[in-house]
């Protein structure tokens, strides 16, 4: 009945380089996006540096921004203990906010997230960090931390301690890479669903009015994705947050 | 028989739907208890409010796991 061809997803995800395309290094779309967003993150930590008794304009801006950060985040997953970690989760909160950000940018509309490339190396090296910080506070006596729950009677340790290997060294990297990763395409994919139907039904015939219905739901989720932008950089940096505590508590 | 006659695709979008039933109901339950515990105390809003949204992320992961194999199975 209509003309609708919904596109394979490797056209909504994938873009051709502007340089050097098919190279390694071709320079496209999505990585524009990442250089820009790493260039926003490093203005918040500029202006957040400006030592003005009385803010103004984006500084105060950027120093709210990193009471959020120290407030939401810091103090609510980990204590005074955990403020060094402010300026790694505080990069880590505006750049992955930056690359979703552009989900809702008219015209580049395209979340960096949605390739998997980005959310496993922040995954990755969060990985890396609240291992490091493990190991750091507990020594080598970190994987007994991290691998054995306190109270576990003798004859279930073995499987405890296979099940605990497996969900804090395997499973929880990829969940968080996952998690980010997923929630970014599924919403660009809603986007690309909304603009097809809407385009599909625009032509000269008299159902021609139905066309609005897709065209609210585009606004709609428009600015429902901006909140989940927003909500999914929270979540990634709080499970950071979330992570590293773990790692780095002492039992009471 | 009928689903002889699903197509993968078809099969991957079936399996995903009965994936994502566990975790509706998981969110539904959770974020219902959280508006109840912060209706009761609405000075612990803050609190419960961080750990609702950390409940919501490990509960949501296995619907977005769900939704990769729809697309890993269905390709």
């Amino acid at each position: 009945m209509f003309a609708l061809e919904f596109p394979p997803l490797s056209h909504i995800v994938n873009w051709p380089g502007f340089v050097g395309d098919g190279q390694w290094w071709e320079i496209n779309k999505v990585v524009l996006i990442y250089l820009f967003a790493v260039i926003m993150t490093m203005a918040v930590f500029l202006l957040g540096n400006k030592k003005q008794m009385v803010p103004t304009g984006a500084q105060n801006i950027a120093e709210s921004a990193v009471e959020f950060i120290e407030e939401g985040i810091v103090m609510e997953t980990m204590g005074t203990e955990g403020l060094k970690y402010t300026p790694y989760l505080l990069s880590l909160f505006f750049y992955i906010f930056f690359t979703n950000i552009f989900e809702v940018v008219p015209v580049i509309q395209m979340p960096g997230s949605a390739r998997i490339a980005l959310p496993l190396f922040l995954a990755l090296l969060s990985y890396v960090i609240y291992h490091g910080a493990g190991f750091k506070e507990h020594g080598i006596g970190y994987l007994k931390h991290a691998l054995v729950p306190p109270g576990v009677p003798a004859f279930l340790l073995p499987l405890v301690v296979l099940i605990e290997f497996v969900s804090k060294f395997l499973v929880q990297p990829f969940s968080h890479t996952v998690r980010l990763f997923a929630n970014m395409l599924a919403g660009h994919i809603l986007l690309v669903t909304f603009a097809v139907l809407t385009s599909g039904l625009f032509v000269a015939k008299w159902y021609v009015i139905f066309a609005l219905l897709p065209f609210i739901g585009v606004i709609f989720f428009t600015a429902f994705k901006i909140f989940v932008a927003f909500l999914q950089a929270y979540v990634f940096t709080l499970l950071t947050g979330v992570y590293i505590n773990a790692a780095q508590s002492h039992e009471h | 028989m009928l689903l002889a006659e699903l197509s993968n695709k078809g099969l991957a979008a079936l399996t995903y739907g009965l994936g994502a039933i566990g975790p509706g109901i998981g969110i539904g339950y959770l974020v219902g208890q959280a508006v109840q515990a912060m209706a009761r105390q609405p000075e612990a809003a803050g609190m419960v409010r961080t750990t609702m949204f950390l409940g919501i992320a490990f509960v949501e992961a296995l619907a977005l796991i769900g939704f990769v194999v729809f697309f890993l199975a269905g390709a």
